[in-house]
């Protein structure tokens, strides 16, 4: 099954064991906060730490031990690293954005806040973005 | 030593196969359509997680270009989605 070959050192497999259970712990945990926090606002921040921590605790793990069992310096896990950092951010705010825009078409209401004649804040915000988009696209 | 890194990595397989369960989950139940694109990108996130797990299990330097594809085709999936949802359009 596993190709793990039989004489690993100790130095090595104790840091890459170690990054890998921190990582998938981490990656739990993430995906935990996805399905658990009630709102989408609060359910955006839970993967965030997946994508951050996680990734990063196994991308270390796969340089360092590919560097110690090919005897030379194995560095392109650096490219995914590079790219999801700076991609993450932009599907991130992409999708807030996407949410924000989408409850205030439907004239729903940030969960967090709590109005004070909420009928009319609410009616107020989809007349403002109807202005906005003439052509009436209010699903 | 050996028997260490298998059960660590045995142990992450299976923690990265039930986030994946996890975010199915929350794919299937999410209320507004934005969840389930959110669920989707972090379900992209942890199928390349899972090849980064199978390339270090076989030792092979193949999964590393499995993962690098999965990154890519899901950031591209997941900001066509965000932007279908905004404007009812991907290109404009």
């Amino acid at each position: 099954m596993m190709q793990v070959p039989v004489d690993i050192s100790p130095w090595l497999a104790i840091p890459v064991a170690l990054l890998l259970i921190c990582g998938s712990i981490i990656t739990l945990v993430g995906t935990l906060g996805l399905l658990r926090l009630p709102h989408f606002y609060q359910r955006i921040h839970g993967p965030a730490i997946t994508i951050t921590f996680g990734a990063g605790s196994f991308l270390l793990a796969s340089m360092l031990y590919f560097t110690v069992l090919q005897q030379r310096l194995v560095i392109h896990e650096l490219l995914i690293s590079a790219f999801i950092m700076l991609t993450a951010p932009v599907t991130a705010m992409l999708l807030m954005r996407t949410a924000v825009y989408r409850d205030l078409r439907n004239g729903r209401q940030r969960p967090d806040i709590k109005p004070e004649t909420p009928a009319a804040s609410g009616q107020a915000t989809t007349a403002e973005v109807k202005q906005h988009r003439p052509d009436g696209e209010n699903k | 030593m050996k028997l260490l890194l298998e059960i660590a990595l045995y142990f992450s397989q299976f923690c990265v196969v039930l986030a994946m369960l996890l975010c199915m989950l929350r794919l299937l139940k999410g209320p507004t359509a934005q969840d389930r694109v959110l669920a989707l990108d972090t379900l992209w996130i942890c199928a390349m997680l899972f090849a980064l797990l199978l390339g270090i299990s076989f030792a092979s330097l193949v999964y590393f270009e499995w993962a690098m594809l999965i990154a890519l085709t899901g950031f591209v999936s997941s900001v066509a989605l965000a932007k279908f949802l905004m404007r009812g359009e991907i290109i404009e």
